[in-house]
């Protein structure tokens, strides 16, 4: 039977996600209840917490954290591309020497690691540089070498170097090998072809852990308290000490920790939408999800 | 006439397996090849072998009269270095299977980035031939589309347009529509036929007799890495005179 030619194309009617509302809501007057009672609650003490937000020490915290995470993250990262490369290579002492690095900087606690290489001195009283042949260049006393400030670099970055690798060596390994082929028979030298071809594309599988590796050594950097580096959380330690506002100042050094989170994940947001390029799915956030099961959907999608 | 791919006694080995056993093979300038070969029997090692994606253990292989891979001293050869080996590339067209086109690249992207990056030319220039290209490949409208939205056969004649943008000396095709969709298939052979008939010299390895007994100039047979019969289509696919070419033809005919 041949349908009346005159009828209006059929109307479709989207599904109405009811359930999707109730657990919203639920969230939400979960979310607004707790708040509610952080607020009211006097044991909070928000203004010891408003008198030491921006109190100078605080300040200076703040910066030695961002500063030591900016250092170990960009640093680690360019160590674990050459260990990652290292370990896809077909060089088996660099094969080698990648793996071992990774397993010992994993298998050794920070904890540890931070104060190996503060207390370096005990091990190596002198730190010298010669080749032989030409004798000593250069040396000096280990102690005047490292500072609490230089091991926890050194620390940080030889740790964040071996997880980082690992992160990269998926990302380069989740690449097509066609790619690299194809990059190479252009002309393109493997150099090129990996900087242009392959690292672009493993950024989309590197940066989401990435992202959560960079958050993560943003808290991993409060060890640094142990040999009195003064960092954020170091910072409201010693007023607390002094005080006994404890809650307060945690209270505190939370909040600046929440501000630096919230801006690191808006970065990492735009910089996974900038390498998304040509990807078949962008990343969509969950509120557009959430959105989407009432309001009217906008139209195709790139 | 002089040849412009010259394998000359290629043996290549994958541990024990014997991929490539003694293979020489003339190419004449403007010509078309075709390899034919049942699956395994070393057709893909060894046109990546003529672009030095892979590496030979024994012969010699020249493209426009020069040794790819390796410098001669002697009676030795010695593998050149990475970087000289890619400007060899740069002369030697490569279409894949897969396209394998750059995914996070625009298709015009796509078509630029070698001659930017190897050639060293303006983007303008880059960009006045890619347009020529498309066109020519009939998808001058697609220049600003991703590769994944494109349909296979699209995506393969974006392929060629790419490899065509480096304007080598010679193209070589590794089934190039094998993993398209058959009313997809004619599309891209129409585009190898025209670069055919403007006198490209092309090494292709196809399932398309068709195409084969059309185009090419020269038709070899392999079998288990080595050419056990080559000559014009008529005689290799009318009188086959091997009989694992007569089975083969049978298979795929
Ligand atoms: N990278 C490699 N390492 C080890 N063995 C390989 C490698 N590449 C190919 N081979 C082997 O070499 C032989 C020839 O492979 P090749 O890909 O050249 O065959 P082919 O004729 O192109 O086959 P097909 O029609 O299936 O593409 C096969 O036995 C294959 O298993
Ligand atoms: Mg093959």
């Amino acid at each position: 039977m041949v349908p009346e030619p005159a009828a209006a194309p059929l109307k479709v009617v989207r599904k109405r996600h009811y359930g999707r509302w109730c657990s919203a809501l639920v969230a939400l007057a979960v979310v607004a209840l707790m708040i509610d009672s952080m607020v009211r609650n006097p044991n909070f003490e928000w203004e010891v917490v408003a008198r030491n937000l921006t109190s100078d020490s605080i300040l200076a915290g703040v910066g030695m954290t961002i500063e030591l995470t900016f250092i170990s993250v960009v640093f680690g990262f360019a160590g674990g591309i050459v260990l990652a490369l290292m370990r896809l290579s077909a060089n088996p002492v660099l094969v080698a020497v990648s793996w071992t690095y990774t397993w010992l900087f994993r298998a050794v606690p920070m904890l540890v690691q931070l104060f190996l290489w503060y207390n370096i001195a005990a091990l190596y009283p002198r730190l010298a540089l010669s080749i032989p042949g030409l004798g000593e260049l250069w040396s000096a006393p280990t102690n005047s070498v490292i500072s609490p400030f230089s091991a926890a670099v050194i620390a940080l970055v030889m740790h964040q170097a071996a997880y980082a690798a690992e992160i990269v060596r998926a990302g380069i390994l989740g690449v097509n090998a066609g790619q690299h082929d194809a990059a190479q028979a252009l002309g393109l030298t493997p150099f090129q072809g990996f900087r242009r071809v392959v690292l672009p594309q493993a950024m989309r599988t590197i940066l989401p852990p990435a992202g959560n590796e960079v958050i993560g050594q943003l808290k991993t950097t409060a060890v640094v308290s142990v040999i009195a580096l003064q960092d954020l959380l170091y910072s409201a330690q010693i007023i607390y000490q002094r005080t006994y506002e404890v809650i307060p100042l945690l209270m505190v050094a939370t909040i600046w920790y929440m501000a630096m989170t919230t801006l690191l994940s808006i970065g990492q947001f735009m910089i996974e939408r900038h390498y998304g390029r040509g990807a078949a799915q962008q990343s969509a956030m969950s509120w557009q999800w959430l959105a989407r099961g009432a309001l009217p959907r906008s139209g195709a999608r790139r | 006439m002089s040849a412009a791919i010259e394998i000359s006694r290629v043996s290549k080995s994958f541990g024990f397996t014997r991929v490539l056993d003694d293979v020489s093979l003339a190419i004449p300038e403007g010509s078309v090849c075709v390899v034919l070969g049942p699956s395994g029997s070393g057709k893909s090692t060894l046109l990546r072998c003529v672009n030095h994606l892979e590496s030979v253990d024994a012969g010699t292989i020249e493209v426009g009269g020069e040794l790819i891979g390796y410098r001669r001293d002697g009676d030795r050869l010695h593998e050149l270095s990475a970087r000289a080996v890619a400007r060899q590339r740069a002369r030697i067209g490569m279409v894949f299977q897969h396209f394998n086109l750059f995914l996070h690249r625009t298709v015009i992207e796509n078509l630029i980035e070698a001659p930017l990056l190897v050639r060293r030319e303006s983007k303008a220039v880059a960009i006045a031939r890619a347009q020529r290209l498309l066109a020519q490949v009939g998808l001058a409208d697609r220049a600003a589309a991703w590769p994944r939205e494109l349909s296979g056969g699209q995506q393969q004649r974006i392929a060629i347009a790419r490899a065509l943008a480096m304007e080598p000396e010679v193209m070589l095709f590794d089934e190039p529509t094998s993993a398209l969709d058959p009313e997809l298939v004619g599309d891209v052979l129409q585009v190898m036929k025209s670069l055919a008939r403007s006198g490209m010299t092309m090494m292709v390895v196809t399932h398309e007799i068709g195409f084969a007994r059309e185009v090419a100039d020269q038709i070899v047979f392999m079998d288990q890495g080595r050419i056990i019969e080559s000559g014009p289509p008529s005689q290799v696919l009318d009188a086959p005179r091997h009989e694992r070419t007569s089975a083969f033809l049978s298979t795929v005919l």
